[in-house]
This record gives C-alpha cells, sequence and structure tokens, in this order.
C-alpha cells in the first residue's frame, strides 16, 4: 500500500494526481520549485515540498534533490507524471534502490522502449507491424536500392544518429537516391559524426493514432485509441477519442498488436503505443511508446469510464489489473482541446502573465484538467499548457458541437491562449468531417487570414 | 561614445551561450555590430535571441547566465562608438 505519494511534477497534471492519490485515501505531497510554490497542485496537496530554484535542470530534473525532498517527508512511492523524469531509467532506478515505489515500468523496460531502434526491434519480435524500411543502416548504394525495390518509393534517407526531424532526406525514385544517398552520408557524417542512414517508406500524408493500454507485468489491456493528427510542429494541439478513421476491424487489428507488444514485454502500468495510420492503404505502423501517463489520458478515461491514475496507483500498489478486456467498452466520443499560453496572432509567441478574470465553461460533458484559478500568475518557466477542456458526447458531431459551446462560454483575461483557435477549428468543415493528417494544422494555419507576426526588430524566434 | 542598456523584452531564463557546452556568444569588453546575438531569453520552452541595436563595444553583462529575467530588466551594457 502506498501511504505517502511524492508527486514529482507540476501543473495540472500534478492537480490530477494529487486527486487521485486522495481519492484513494493516500497523502499527497507535491514536490515544486521555488516559482510553483503556490501553485493549485500545491494548494490541494496534503502538503508541498520545495525542490529547487525555478530551472528545471535545478528542480524537476534534479534528481539528487527529489530523493532528500522524498527522505524528508519520508515518502514511500512517487509519481513523475508526464515529461521532466517521467521517462529517466536513472530515475526510475533511484527512485526503488531509495526504497520506494515508482509508478510506472522498471527501468529496464522504460530502457528498451525509449530506445527507438530497440523499440522498433521489439515491435517487429512481438509481430507488430512497423513503417517498411531498411532493418538496419545500408552500406552502400547497391544495398539501398536493394532495400528500395521491395520497400517502394518515396523513400526517406534518414541519419541513424539524427533526431527531431534533423537529418532526414526524401528520395522520390532510384534516380533521386542514387543522388541524395551520398549527400545524405556526407551530411549525416558532419552533423552527426556517424555517416550510418537508413531507409524508411516516406508516407506523405498520415494519421497519428496511438492506444493507451494498461498492464500488471503480466497480462495487457488496451483502452482503445485516441487521434491526435491536429498538431503544429510535432505538438499536439487536439485529440480525441475514438478516432474518426478507423472501421471497426482496423480499430480491432490496431488494439490488439498494442496488447501483444505490451505482454511482449510483461509491461507493467499505464502505457501509450504511437502508430502512423497510412489512410490510403489502411495500413498502421508502430512508431514508439511512452511508458507514461500522457497529456491526452482524459478522452480515454471519457469515453471508457476508467479513471487511469487510480488504475496506475492501484497497480503500483501490487494489485493486479482490475478489469479484463471483455469489460472495457467505449460509450460516445470525447475530444480535448490543449489551451496554451500562446498568442496564435503572433506566430504562437509565448504570453505568460496574471489571470485577471476567469470563468470556466460548465455544464453537461464538460471537463477542465487546470492548475488557473483567479490571480493566478503564471511561471514563464515552464510548457505553455495552462488548461485543457475535454468534452463528451454521445457522438463526434455533437461533441464537436458542444466543444463550441463550451469555448464560448469560456473566459479568460491577462493574456493570449489558443481557445480562439479551437473555436475556429471545431467549425471548420473539414474537421467536422474528420479528414485530418499530420500537416493538416500547419496548412490550415497558413490559408488563415494573414497573422501579424512579432513585430519587434531585436527578437527573433530562433529555436522552436 | 554613449551608454545604453540592452533590456530583457519580456520574462524568461538568459542564457549566454547557445548551449551548455558551447562558448559565449560575446565576451565582456568585445566589439560588436549591430544585430549581434548576445543571448538566449528561454519563455516557455521557447527561445528568442537577444540582438543589439547598434554597433559598439558590450562593457558589462548585469545578469549571470542562466538566470531569470523579467520584462526591461538590463542585460548588458552597451558603449555605442
Amino acid at each position: 500500500m502506498i501511504r505517502r505519494l511524492l508527486i514529482v511534477n507540476r501543473g495540472e497534471i500534478a492537480l490530477r494526481v494529487v486527486r487521485a492519490a486522495r481519492e484513494l485515501g493516500m497523502q499527497a505531497i507535491v514536490a515544486h520549485s521555488e516559482a510553483d510554490a503556490d501553485s493549485l497542485a500545491v494548494q490541494q496537496a496534503d502538503e508541498g515540498v520545495c525542490i529547487g530554484p525555478a530551472q528545471a535542470t535545478k528542480s524537476y530534473l534534479n534528481i539528487d534533490a527529489i530523493l532528500k525532498a522524498a527522505k524528508d517527508v519520508n515518502a514511500d512511492a512517487v509519481h513523475p507524471g508526464y515529461g521532466f523524469l517521467s521517462e529517466s531509467p536513472g530515475f526510475a532506478r533511484a527512485v526503488k534502490d531509495a526504497g520506494m515505489v515508482f509508478v510506472g515500468p522498471e527501468a529496464a523496460i522504460i530502457e528498451r522502449m525509449g530506445d527507438k531502434a530497440m523499440a522498433r526491434q521489439t515491435a517487429i519480435e512481438a509481430g507488430v507491424p512497423v513503417v517498411p524500411g531498411s532493418p538496419s543502416a545500408v552500406s552502400d548504394l547497391d544495398e539501398a536500392l536493394a532495400v528500395a525495390d521491395s520497400v517502394g518509393y518515396p523513400l526517406l534517407i534518414k541519419a541513424a544518429a539524427g533526431g527531431g526531424g534533423r537529418g532526414i532526406r526524401v528520395a522520390a525514385n532510384a534516380e533521386a537516391l542514387r543522388e541524395e544517398l551520398p549527400m545524405a552520408q556526407t551530411e549525416a557524417r558532419t552533423a552527426f559524426g556517424d555517416d550510418r542512414v537508413y531507409l524508411e517508406r516516406f508516407i506523405e500524408r498520415s494519421r497519428h493514432i496511438e492506444v493507451q493500454i494498461l498492464g500488471d507485468g503480466e497480462r495487457a489491456i488496451h483502452l482503445f485509441e485516441r487521434e491526435c493528427s491536429l498538431q503544429r510542429r510535432r505538438q499536439k494541439v487536439f485529440e480525441e477519442c475514438p478516432s474518426p478513421a478507423l472501421d471497426e476491424p482496423t480499430r480491432d487489428a490496431l488494439c490488439r498488436s498494442a496488447v501483444a507488444l505490451a505482454e511482449h514485454v510483461d509491461y507493467f502500468g499505464a502505457g501509450t503505443l504511437e502508430y502512423l495510420f497510412d489512410d490510403t492503404t489502411g495500413e498502421f505502423f508502430f512508431i514508439e511508446m511512452n511508458t507514461r501517463i500522457q497529456v491526452e489520458h482524459p478522452i480515454t478515461e471519457a469515453v471508457t469510464g476508467v479513471d487511469l491514475v487510480r488504475e496506475m496507483l492501484w497497480l503500483a500498489c501490487g494489485e493486479r489489473l482490475r478489469f479484463t478486456q471483455q469489460e472495457i467498452s467505449r460509450r460516445g466520443w470525447a475530444v480535448e482541446m490543449r489551451i496554451n499560453a500562446e498568442d496564435p496572432e503572433r506566430g504562437f509567441f509565448p504570453s505568460p502573465g496574471q489571470v485577471q478574470r476567469l470563468v470556466w465553461p460548465t455544464g453537461p460533458g464538460i471537463r477542465i484538467d487546470s492548475c488557473l484559478f483567479d490571480g493566478h500568475r503564471m511561471p514563464p518557466f515552464y510548457d505553455s499548457l495552462v488548461a485543457k477542456l475535454i468534452v463528451w458526447d454521445e457522438c463526434r458531431d455533437s461533441a464537436l458541437t458542444r466543444a463550441g459551446r463550451a469555448l464560448d462560454e469560456f473566459t479568460l483575461e491577462g493574456f493570449a491562449t489558443t481557445a480562439g483557435l479551437h473555436r475556429r477549428l471545431v467549425d471548420d468543415p473539414e474537421v467536422r468531417r474528420g479528414a485530418m493528417d499530420t500537416g493538416f494544422l500547419e496548412r490550415w494555419l497558413e490559408g488563415e487570414p494573414a497573422s501579424t507576426e512579432s513585430s519587434s526588430a531585436s527578437v527573433k524566434e530562433a529555436v522552436s | 561614445m554613449s551608454q545604453q542598456d540592452i533590456q530583457a523584452p519580456f520574462p524568461g531564463l538568459f542564457y549566454r551561450r547557445p548551449s551548455p557546452d558551447k562558448p559565449l556568444f560575446v565576451e565582456e569588453g568585445q566589439q560588436v555590430e549591430a544585430g549581434t546575438v548576445i543571448g538566449l531569453i528561454e519563455v516557455m520552452k521557447q527561445f528568442f535571441e537577444l540582438k543589439t541595436e547598434a554597433a559598439g563595444t558590450i562593457t558589462a553583462f548585469l545578469v549571470e547566465d542562466e538566470t531569470v529575467v523579467e520584462p526591461g530588466e538590463a542585460v548588458a551594457t552597451l558603449e555605442v562608438v
């Protein structure tokens, strides 16, 4: 049993875990930075403990400071939330070595599924489809051409040491591949000090669909899928459950593959398997796994009725999974809108500020996960997510209509947010039809009436 | 010759290096052109370059590397030629 749970996170997810812990009769203790001392999560917790200055590297990422705080407050378990140290095998190991329960999988599983190449190999072993490509780095042009024959064009040439979209070239045909391959290898050597490149099928328009799973180390179940295709700069903006793109046989195959992979690694805790879905062929391909709770978990909770954070805590207490697969069913449709403190009219420029006036939407089917309160001064040091508006209704169309109604009720004065962007999105005919891919939102934003970019000459965006 | 303060336009964390293992953008006493990057300000996980508006010499930094700056706070002093 967990008696005193240390929550090492901030914002809405810290509050989310505080709520689940208190409902289970656990003492919720929030580890916070100096900048978050008066946060709503700390206010609602049984206790707070400061772990360092505002900079995340000195607080939320500082394992020594966290372990010391855990000892000071007599915590017997640690929940990492998402982001920060939630997928650090070193942290999971350190928590366990300090004699506490880590609310999440073993360090070895985090390590295995956190490494993209290892996760891909694991998926292949479990019979889960991955994006077709070369089994490993290609050594020369002849090998590359042979791989291309079996995978098909267009192809991505990816630097093995690249990441975050860097070190990628596209080859449309064999001629382009002959030309691009040596250049990609040279580029990889100069950029990453490693000239290994591998090939992958280029799926021009794909959807991002992910499967929520829970595992107890032996048995795993899925809680259906979420679609998160509306993204800007690879950051999810709007999510829904279920996906409008799947028919029942495809949904079944997708969700079963996620369970197969989870059981193959004896997965423990809550996790999410991310896939690319190709609308034109109906194929899905595993890309990576997140070994933690995700930002968009509430839409799964709305549609299945399962409290995922509560289940994580139950599992961490040593309980077996409390559900069979047959007991998990879907009802209705849920969408989540991420309200960020960013100004869509000024190129999504960050807009930290103080809450002057706040009116939340309420009524049937509405859930708000947020750390905002009247008078709250938002620290500028962390993520810009300030609220999640989760809307449920009996079908997709009525959920989108209800989302529009909820956004009309929502009032926040003091700083700019992305709420207005969502208000326009939920009425968009393409969004209504569910015709989205991961490039949709950026194309849509470009087609929007010209927005005024930041006019300050001395300030230019350097890194996204 | 005149002195001007280079101010932080918004709140955030101020960095004097492009990344922890890279050298400083500029040293104290270094001559700069107009538009030289003297640091980065991180706000809500986005990074923005802080640039000089005129040519001259950076005579002093008024805040430490990797510390919190408030909007309008003077970050460095520029002696304009």
